[in-house]
């Protein structure tokens, strides 16, 4: 047999048909499910009478629109996004899938309660409406966002029609240096290939910097691999993978956990298979870093200066002084001069207890500066429990943050959680486009130690200045 | 799903790399629970102030592109999150075609679920689509489906690649559940050969 990628051997162990043409419609495993791309899915079921194939292994939470304060238990005030949660309310009812409604103590951001759950494993082929479904490769899975006809499509047939992605491996050698984390090698990584370089391709991200994540960090990793393009970003299940699935909710158990545990075992790339393209990285090299522009591939290391347009070629040109101006930045600015407004800490990227730890680590009996607004959002009610329970809620109420229930948040901006005109800030999130964070809000994308530090000192800070 | 005939039209430029997909729908207006109706808000922040007046500069604001069916975009249109409200946008606007050096993958899946036509050509090719469409009203493009063929305002033909059977469905407007639904047999043979390789799924 020829050697395979991990990428391969999942594909391979859900294609359902195969056309001539190699068109081929893939079996899809976990099927998770939010309220924003949902909707008109539904729709189209009742439309047209058809229904939804595997209610069991079809999962809804509702994420984008809910307000994070503890008024929510009365209701969302705005009205579209009431009707929103309230339709997917009705249609997980209807249809039979599994639910955790707003005020469930489960519920959280779609991509943090698939895993936290066990509904996320090794080998499975993940879909959903949103493109950061790339999170759940971290643990071996193939598992990319789609758009609402796709959700129709995997609703009423729990298959999708794709031809095969391209092998793209992305290597992270050696060992990371203190202050440098998930967020950034898988930003640095973007700033290498660009926001298109992974477009065509499935990554898989190995290496022994990799290796050493955990289970957190390596979902941050595969989270944003959507914005470096690719379809999907995966990482080799092993000891770390089996110790945080098992015993989960939904987690296979008994005489299925050994047998699931025997099939995940051969998920791994063979040694004389063959990547399309080969990315590496030292992870020695990457430092802890941030963006400067309107797109997640204006990534710099954090002791660098504001870019000029003329560094650049091409569309990029015009691009750069449209970010520039939009950004309201001058070239040549040290980014640790940049003052910031505002601090975001959660989101599907960085909404999970390890970054919490993190941020605990940085501001615990400290006073964050005056004047900035910052909040953390947990990515799920579990989280948010968790993190009281273990005393970081209570070191950050001390030292000045709001203290929010779950849910997709600032990242967004669907929900009351917004910035204002011209209001800076520093984001533990994954985009930085024009307007993500609220109207003309800007945004720089740094890791939650990183989120921390901007939160004490009011500018951006190099992390490995206060430790 | 409406098919993709050929199609005669004025083609708007928009040179800017990294067209996101928050540029070309925010976020405020997926709310609707309709497919419907997302014309009026496509480009949203790059085409209104925010008292609701037109900003003059941008591209479908001005009197020769209004009404424009196709984009010539710079290169990685679409990125971003997976809403389909962005083809929904971009087709209830009345654009039917995209040209550009590079899409996003989730968008461009996501146009041909919709009756539009994502076209990727090589730069040099683009360059000169750009430079067609930077004439305005007068310089109208052609795209034969069929032929896999744009034909510039002065006449030159640029030939295009399309997969077989996204061609196949544009062309015939046809329903993606619907050709599923004819093989369910295969999908009823995979899924309990599944239950029995991995009954843990």
């Amino acid at each position: 047999m020829s050697p395979k990628t991990l990428y391969d051997k999942i594909w391979d162990a859900h294609v359902a048909h195969e056309s001539d043409d190699g068109t081929c419609l893939l079996y899809i495993d976990r099927h998770l499910v939010h309220e924003v791309t949902s909707a008109q899915a539904f729709e189209g079921l009742r439309m047209t009478g058809r229904t939804v194939r595997a209610p069991d292994k079809t999962i809804a939470v509702p994420d984008h629109n809910v307000p994070t304060t503890p008024d929510r238990v009365n209701g969302i005030e705005n009205e579209q996004g009431r009707i929103q949660v309230a339709a997917l309310d009705s249609n997980a009812k209807e249809f039979g899938i599994h639910y955790y409604p707003m005020n469930d103590i489960r519920q959280g951001i779609v991509h943090i309660v698939g895993p936290e759950q066990g509904w996320t494993l090794p080998g499975m082929t993940v879909v959903c409406g949103d493109s950061h479904t790339a999170t759940h490769g971290a643990f071996g899975a193939l598992a990319h966002g789609i758009g609402t006809s796709e959700v129709e499509h995997v609703l009423a047939t729990q298959t999708l029609i794709q031809k095969k992605s391209k092998n793209m491996k992305v290597e992270i050698t050696g060992k990371l240096q203190p202050g440098v984390t998930a967020k950034d090698i898988t930003m640095a990584v973007i700033g290498e290939t660009g926001t298109g370089g992974g477009t065509g391709y499935v990554i898989e991200y190995c290496g022994q910097a990799i290796r050493d994540l955990s289970m957190e960090g390596r979902m941050t990793v595969c989270n944003m691999a959507i914005e470096g393009g690719a379809r999907a970003g995966l990482i080799a299940p092993d000891q770390t993978t089996y110790d945080y699935v098992k015993g989960r909710a939904h987690a296979p158990k008994g005489a299925q956990w050994e047998a699931a545990l025997t099939w995940w075992k051969t998920l791994f790339t063979d040694d004389d298979a063959e990547f399309d393209l080969v990315v590496t990285l030292k992870g020695e090299d990457i430092q802890p870093v941030v963006t400067w522009g309107t797109s997640p591939e204006d990534v710099l290391p954090i002791t660098a200066t504001v870019p000029f347009p003329e560094d650049f070629t091409g569309g990029k040109v015009d691009a750069v002084k449209r970010a520039l101006a939009y950004m309201g930045l001058e070239s040549g600015t040290k980014l640790t001069d940049i003052k910031i407004d505002t601090v975001f800490i959660g989101s599907c990227t960085n909404g999970r207890i390890e970054d919490f730890r993190a941020v605990a680590e940085v501001v615990k009996g400290k006073k964050i500066k005056e004047g900035m607004r910052a909040m953390i959002v947990p990515g799920s009610g579990l989280v948010r429990a968790q993190a009281e329970e273990e005393g970081l809620a209570d070191i950050f109420i001390a030292a000045g943050f709001e203290w929010r229930l779950a849910g997709c948040s600032m990242c967004l901006a669907m929900n009351p959680d917004q910035l204002s005109e011209g209001e800076r800030c520093a984001s533990t999130s994954n985009r930085n486009f024009e307007g993500r964070q609220g109207y003309k809000g800007r945004t720089h994308l740094v890791s939650p130690a990183m989120a921390a530090a901007a939160a004490l000192t009011g500018h951006l800070t190099d992390i490995r200045d206060l430790v | 799903m409406e098919k993709f005939k050929k199609l005669q039209g004025i083609a708007a430029p928009m040179p800017l790399v990294n067209i996101d997909t928050d540029m070309i729908i925010p976020k405020i207006f997926l709310k609707s629970i309709e497919r419907t109706g997302f014309g009026k808000n496509l480009f949203d922040e790059m085409r209104f102030n925010r008292d609701g007046t037109e900003i003059p500069d941008f591209v479908l604001n001005k009197p020769q592109y209004r009404n424009a069916e196709i984009i010539v975009a710079g290169d990685n249109f679409g990125c971003g999150s997976s809403r389909e409200h962005a083809p929904w946008a971009i087709a209830d606007f009345g654009v039917k075609c995209v040209i550009s050096t590079s899409f996003a993958d989730i968008f461009f899946n996501n146009c041909f679920k919709n009756g539009i036509l994502p076209i990727v050509l090589p730069q040099e090719q683009a360059d000169l689509l750009m430079a067609d469409a930077e004439k305005g009203a007068n310089a109208r493009m052609t795209v034969d489906l069929e032929a896999q063929e744009i034909t510039t305002s002065d006449g030159e033909v640029i030939k295009f690649d399309v997969d077989t059977f996204k061609k196949h469905c544009l062309l015939q407007g046809l329903d993606d559940i619907g050709l599923t639904m004819e093989k369910i047999s295969a999908i009823d043979t995979f899924e309990s050969k599944n239950a029995q390789e991995r009954p843990w799924v």
